[in-house]
């Protein structure tokens, strides 16, 4: 009991340390003050008079959507006298992997494999992933008897039995602005148009005055100055959105949110969660010396082909190009980040190649072993899929509706699941191949899946 | 067959006669919807018996322009029209206009124009009498051109739907769900310097794609579910609902124009390509109807879509494969519509409407005009009648 009274003594101490420095302080600061003017506020019962004044405008809901967003992206409370990097990675071997070209637990011997199943695939690092029992709890939302935005609404289906009700039930989270409520409810799907009002709320991401100014003044750094990243980011928004028939028409888009990213130090602040570091550069001639050492990017992050499909499904939801630009900003720092870094984290990739790994041999042995004798490991296949959370790949409003749930659950565990299921429904003709080419041939082209009905059968309709 | 060839078929002189078993993909005077200036005479000789008769559809605002029936850019002929088109001209003197010859089309011969002097040649022939017969090389349609396009990217685009007409009296069409938008290469901008740079005003692919920029994956084309899934994520249903109501509204309109002209041969079906654009406001305005869509691919999806419009074309103008009977109903079974969904069907509408019970998505107008049907699962009539 103690403990956890002192771990939630820390949480908040952390979080009130954390939104201290925000916009929204002093934005609350300055309410309080007006408040003062208004009549229903006395002097003897102040404090809680300016609470009930918060209550009734609102700003107390902007509040707790403040500390819910920072609960959400928060690690886990730690010893006080924990260094830096624990917080980043916790386990030692993970951090040096970061240099590393094998990835093996130096105290795992593995000769011992009575507790670890002998696997089969890639991923040779004991992490801990959920099965299907564990996922079927964590997704219960998506069960056969809930109603989901991506089967319930397709035409042979009468809108008053699900879809109206969904509707109905998004404006209200949408009028109450809040945080958590929308995180529930888009669990279950969001209806087209409410997507990008409840995505931003869900990200905590309002357009104050600031923002915008924010974003015209990166958007004049990249007039004023080059960096050697814009040409990375043009070639790769030539070769991958340039020739995709879902995102040509955003390519203008593209350049105005990534040469802006490029520049924005406040990405930065990520790399306290991440267990990345961002690289440095040293001022000519002062290499070593660390007060010469600045970060480069300026945010730290390097982009690399398919960066670009990050941002261009953001493309359909948000045509203010600032707006757009805090909602990928925000999607990159809580989720995108960790599809290119290695850590311990249950939504990073290295945990979903191996959640999919084990979904697939434990669920589908025969199929893993065929693709494993012809010299197709499914995740040589699959992995591309993942680090792009499945953009390019699958038809535009099918991603929506998985980047939903990713935005739902808060974890990306979804992507392996998915890709699962892929392997499943396709499982008859992937049978038949007996070369790689001939494996990816069958798995080449996704864009007539339909994503929800495929989570469905895998996770609840399978016979285990 | 091609126009040239209907047009020897159903002539005079040559005595052909089709026999029962022999249907054609197009109608004897189809050019009275297909050519720019006889689609807008019947247009505006529809609007006017409308009004005559006082039907609701021909009500006006209060600055005379039509409420329902409004899709088309103020036009002119030329150069019969002429003295009509410079005093609308000097109404507002800064407007662009785009001047069309009417027998052409792929884009060729269309300029842009802002000041009277660039079409001075058609002047001088406004002086001789209107009874003149025009020889079809020199006859040009000006009309309003619309330089508030709604952009994507920053790029103009118009939407090219295909709808097949199985019959004119009564009226059945049916429209492709598989549209597609044909975007420009070049940013989109009205300024006077540019109005020569064709890349940036003109969509048509035979055009763009002689463009520094064009790409041959996609070929600048865009489905049209993409524009709806793009428009109601960021302006909301209705008003998408709304537009593509619309969009639907105009092209059943244009058809319910030349339906009593048409010589409605039954042997005859026909697969019109439209052009339509959509202004910053979000309203369709109809550009032109193409008898003679182009059904070659310039890319990979384009191909697979031109063979199944062809396939779903045929499936429902000759039936089950069979040695077509020009007599049948034309009322093809469900079942083989494939991407076609029923836009009008004149006799249904009129038939039962009153008893069927409408259940319409969200979105949709009802009203005087109601909702447009589709094939299966949730069914809205449409109550035009």
């Amino acid at each position: 009991m103690l403990q956890e009274e002192s771990d939630l003594a820390l949480i908040i101490a952390q979080i009130v340390q954390k939104l201290k420095g925000s916009n929204l302080y002093a934005q609350l600061e300055r309410q309080a003050w007006a408040s003062l003017q208004r009549p229903e506020i006395k002097l003897e019962s102040l404090k809680e008079d300016i609470k009930e004044f918060f209550k009734i405008s609102g700003w107390e809901k902007k509040l707790q959507n403040a500390v819910y967003s920072e609960l959400s992206v928060f690690p886990l409370p730690s010893h006080p006298a924990a260094p830096p990097e624990h917080l980043k990675e916790p386990l030692v071997y993970m951090r040096k992997a970061q240099v590393l070209i094998n990835l093996r637990n130096p105290n795992y011997e593995n000769g011992d494999s009575h507790s670890f199943r002998t696997h089969l695939g890639l991923i040779q690092v004991p992490l801990k992933v959920k099965d299907i029992p564990e996922l079927k709890e964590f997704f219960v939302e998506l069960g056969l008897t809930a109603g989901q935005l991506g089967v319930d609404d397709s035409t042979q289906v009468p809108p008053e039995l699900f879809e109206n009700e969904h509707v109905r039930i998004g404006q209200k989270v949408l009028s109450e602005q809040d945080s958590a409520a929308a995180q529930q409810y888009i669990r279950q799907g969001s209806p087209t148009a409410l997507r990008a009002e409840l995505w931003a709320l869900i990200l905590n991401i309002s357009s104050q005055p600031e923002d915008i100014l924010y974003y015209e003044q990166l958007k004049t750094n990249v007039i004023q100055h080059d960096l050697l990243v814009d040409s990375l980011i043009y070639k790769d928004v030539k070769l991958t959105a340039s020739n995709d028939d879902y995102y040509f028409v955003f390519e203008d888009y593209l350049y105005q949110v990534l040469l802006c990213f490029s520049r924005d130090t406040s990405v930065l602040g990520h790399f306290a969660y991440s267990s990345a570091s961002p690289p440095k550069s040293y001022i000519r001639g002062k290499l070593g010396l660390e007060e010469y050492a600045v970060f480069y990017p300026p945010n730290g992050v390097i982009p690399f082909h398919g960066f670009s499909m990050y941002v261009a499904p953001l493309c359909f939801l948000y045509h203010e190009p600032s707006k757009l630009y805090q909602i990928f900003r925000e999607m990159y720092v809580r989720f995108f980040f960790r599809l290119h870094s290695i850590s311990s984290h249950p939504s990073g990739i290295v945990s979903l190649c191996l959640l999919f790994e084990t979904l697939l041999q434990t669920y589908l042995p025969q199929l893993f072993y065929h693709l494993r004798e012809i010299g197709a490991q499914p995740l040589r296949i699959s992995f591309k899929w993942m680090v792009r959370a499945f953009s390019g790949y699958l038809a535009t409003d099918q991603l929506l509706l998985l980047w939903d749930r990713i935005l739902g659950y808060n974890s990306l565990e979804i992507l392996a699941v998915l890709a699962a299921a892929v392997f499943a429904f396709r499982a008859v003709n992937l049978m038949e191949v007996t070369s790689l080419a001939a494996a990816e041939a069958v798995l080449a082209d996704l864009s007539t899946l339909k994503v929800m009905p495929l989570l469905q059968i895998f996770l609840f309709a399978t016979v285990t | 067959m091609s126009v040239q060839t209907i047009r020897n078929v159903f002539s005079v002189e040559t005595g052909y006669r089709l026999s029962d078993d022999q249907i054609v993909n197009h109608f004897p005077n189809h050019y009275e919807l297909t050519r720019k200036d006889l689609m807008v005479k019947n247009i505006k000789r529809y609007r006017k018996e409308l009004e005559k008769e006082g039907s609701p559809l021909a009500e006006k605002d209060e600055s005379g322009k039509y409420l329902y029936l409004d899709f088309v850019p103020i036009t002119y002929m030329l150069p019969a029209d002429y003295n009509l088109f410079v005093e609308e001209f000097r109404k507002s003197p800064s407007s662009t206009w785009i001047m069309k010859p009417c027998g052409k089309a792929q884009g060729k011969g269309i300029f842009l124009i802002n000041k009277l002097s660039q079409i001075k040649k058609w002047s001088r022939d406004s002086k001789t009498s209107s009874f003149m017969t025009q020889s079809t090389k020199e006859a040009y349609v000006i009309s309003l051109y619309i330089n508030n396009p709604l952009l994507i990217g920053g790029r103009k685009f118009d939407l090219r739907l295909y709808v097949l007409v199985s019959t004119y009296r009564p009226l059945r069409c049916y429209m492709y769900k598989l549209g597609f938008c044909r975007f420009c290469t070049v940013k989109y901008t009205p300024s006077t310097s540019e109005l020569d740079n064709m890349f940036v005003h003109l969509t048509n692919v035979a055009i763009q794609k002689h463009g520094e920029d064009y790409n041959h994956i996609h070929g600048g084309k865009w489905a049209v579910n993409n524009l709806r899934l793009y428009l109601e994520s960021t302006r909301g249903r209705e008003v998408t609902g709304k537009l593509f109501d619309e969009i639907h509204w105009v092209i059943v309109q244009s058809l319910k124009a030349v339906a009593p002209v048409m010589n409605n041969d039954k042997h005859c079906f026909e697969c019109y390509g439209y052009d339509i654009i959509i202004d910053d406001k979000l309203k369709p305005w109809l550009i032109e109807v193409n008898a003679s869509p182009s059904l070659t691919s310039s890319t990979a999806n384009d191909r697979i879509l031109k063979y199944n419009l062809i396939n779903d074309t045929l499936n429902i103008a000759v039936p089950n494969g069979e040695i077509p009977d020009c007599k049948w109903n034309k009322s093809p079974p469900k079942e083989v519509l494939g991407n076609y969904e029923i836009l009008y069907d004149e006799e249904l509408a009129q038939g039962d409407g009153a008893d069927r019970e409408l259940r319409s998505r969200p979105g949709q107008s009802l009203g005087p005009r109601g909702g447009r049907s589709r094939d299966s699962g949730r069914t809205v009539l449409t109550t035009w009648k």
